[in-house]
């Protein structure tokens, strides 16, 4: 197994909150990775402080062999790492292509010079960039919608759309925060065909959920958060029978 | 109807400076919510620039004719503007990013004040003729009205500019990158933008438009000075907020049709007022539209994304 992501210790609090504790946790390439936990467990905080939206207060991430630096986020996308939002981040007022453009911005070069005088590498970089974004769209189902403004998405599609976005960036890590929030049977269904092409195309994937059942079946292996500390990190199956976990998502009292 | 067609031509002269101008205004509104009240010494300092640029170049080489001139004036004042633009933004607005809005603004009334200090140190408080290296000497195409070659050019380049530039926002890499900034940088940054980047580059182009403007006024006006880019810049504050600030198309009806209205407004003042008023009362022309627009109209023409976003 290669590592490709490895949190060493980290910490990150705001004001008297500790919402993350000395989590350490190691994510293999080619696997889907699932991080649970009950809400204000730290798990948004984590991906935060992962994509770069954050500083760690301590600790540090090794990805891909080498430490991904801190407060920079353009630069975390840069050495691969893509993330989605738990309440949707689109850019509202582009359409759902230029959405994707904007994703494979850093895999592109035309600057200001090249685009004013149109050189012909510009022009043909545009047109690669237009189709790999048709193409995705494609990928994950909205292609029909690609000049449509995204705000005017169904919630589904948004979804579905900044899959897309972040796909455009070439990840090698894809950190999906709660994808399935407020989805049907049907669209959960989709999502979860959609991770494993994903998975199956390469990328390794980071799942944040709070649907368990599509965690546990879908995960490889999956890490346990609460109050900040990671509790357990296995195989969904051990990870289901540890009294830990079902203390921290049913109380005490149910574990004693 | 010979005032009329005259005073629309003059009108539409004066309204693409100010549209140019404008965009600058708007632009570093839309990704920053800044209004930039050093704007217009930006365009002070591109002019004088320029004409420091094209003294020498009258003196070191008398005989490269009056175009090469010009074109050698723009090429240091707009590089040299276009610096300034960023240096203002990485030293003074950059840090204040996160304070609360009245701070970047009361920032930029300051730079405003330190950049025709600067001038006045460098170049003095003189009025300098600015040298007309297109003529000036007016055209006459229908009977009674005149426009001189040095406006025509000024059009035909500003709606190249302004085309050029509606083409860079909507249809390239970077324009995609600056409306994603303008619309959340830290998202924009979660998804590789650098926004730092796109935000000085928008100061870049701004300051760079503005140069060219003013060098567009000191030509068309025959002179230029320190305090020469108040006047313009607050007028192409109020053309970008009738226009809609944020809105790149606002701030380009919002210059032409403050330019119009000032225009026409002064070719008929005398006549509405029974001689009470005179055409040097243009001025409040602009100004009253600021009022009106901000009391009826917050949102300018086309702005519509202020309440949108509420």
């Amino acid at each position: 197994m290669i590592k490709l992501l490895e949190a060493q210790g980290i910490c990150k609090h705001f004001g008297g909150l500790q919402a993350l504790t000395d989590v350490s946790l190691s994510i293999n390439k080619g696997e889907i990775y699932g991080l649970i936990g009950p809400n204000g467990a730290g798990k948004t905080t984590f991906f935060n402080v992962l994509s770069g939206a954050y500083t760690p207060d301590a600790g540090e991430f090794v990805f891909a062999g080498s430490q991904l630096p801190y407060g920079e986020a353009h630069k975390i996308v840069e050495r691969g790492i893509a993330r989605t939002f738990q309440n949707i981040r689109l850019f509202r007022e582009l359409t759902a292509l230029e959405n994707v453009m904007v994703g494979h911005h850093t895999r592109s070069h035309a600057g200001l010079f090249g685009i004013l005088f149109q050189r012909k590498q510009v022009r043909e970089e545009e047109r690669l960039v237009t189709e790999r974004a048709y193409e995705l769209l494609k990928y994950v189902g909205i292609e029909r919608f690609a000049n449509t403004v995204s705000k005017n998405l169904s919630y589904g599609d948004q979804r579905r759309l900044e899959i897309a976005r972040a796909l455009a960036t070439e990840p090698q890590l894809l950190a999906l925060d709660e994808p399935a929030a407020g989805m049907n049977a049907t669209e959960t269904t989709h999502l979860r065909s959609l991770i494993e092409t994903i998975r199956h195309d390469g990328v390794t994937v980071l799942l944040i959920e709070h649907d368990v059942k599509l965690v546990m079946g879908l995960c490889d292996r999956v890490a346990v958060l609460d109050f900040g500390k990671k509790l357990v990190e296995d195989v969904p199956a051990v990870v289901q029978r540890s009294a830990a976990v079902i203390e921290a998502y049913l109380g005490g009292a149910h574990a004693a | 109807m010979e005032t009329l067609l005259q005073q629309i031509i003059n009108g539409l002269v004066v309204g693409s400076m100010y549209a140019l101008v404008a965009l600058g205004y708007t632009m570093v509104y839309g990704i920053l919510g800044l209004i930039n009240f050093a704007h217009g010494d930006i365009l002070m300092i591109g002019a004088l620039v320029a004409l420091q640029a094209i003294t020498f170049a009258q003196h070191t080489w008398p005989h490269l004719g009056a175009l090469p001139t010009l074109a050698f004036g723009l090429v240091v004042a707009v590089p040299v503007s276009m610096l300034m633009g960023y240096v203002i933004e990485r030293a003074a607005y950059r840090r204040l990013r996160n304070a609360p809005r009245l701070a970047p603004l009361i920032t930029a009334i300051g730079v405003s004040f330190l950049l025709q200090t600067i001038a006045m140190i460098v170049w003095g408080r003189n009025y300098y003729s600015f040298p007309q290296l297109i003529s000036t000497t007016p055209l006459q195409p229908v009977k009674g009205v005149y426009i001189a070659p040095v406006q025509i050019v000024i059009l035909i380049v500003s709606a190249v500019l302004m085309a050029a530039l509606i083409v860079l926002v909507n249809k390239t890499r970077i324009g995609r990158a600056m409306r994603a900034t303008a619309e959340n940088h830290r998202i924009a940054s979660l998804m590789g933008v650098d926004a730092n980047a796109i935000i000085s580059l928008t100061f870049v182009i701004g300051s760079g438009l503005a140069a060219i403007a003013g060098v567009m006024i000191a030509s068309n006006y025959g002179i230029a000075h320190s305090t020469m880019g108040t006047l313009p810049g607050l007028k192409a504050f109020t053309a970008a907020v009738l226009g809609g600030i944020g809105n790149l198309g606002g701030a380009m009806l919002g210059g032409i049709l403050l330019g119009l209205v000032e225009s026409i407004g002064a070719g008929y003042i005398e006549q509405f007022s029974f001689g009470f008023f005179n055409s040097s009362y243009q001025d409040i022309f602009a100004f009253v539209i600021l009022g009106v627009v901000l009391v009826f109209r917050p949102t300018g023409l086309l702005g519509e994304r202020v309440a949108d976003r509420a």
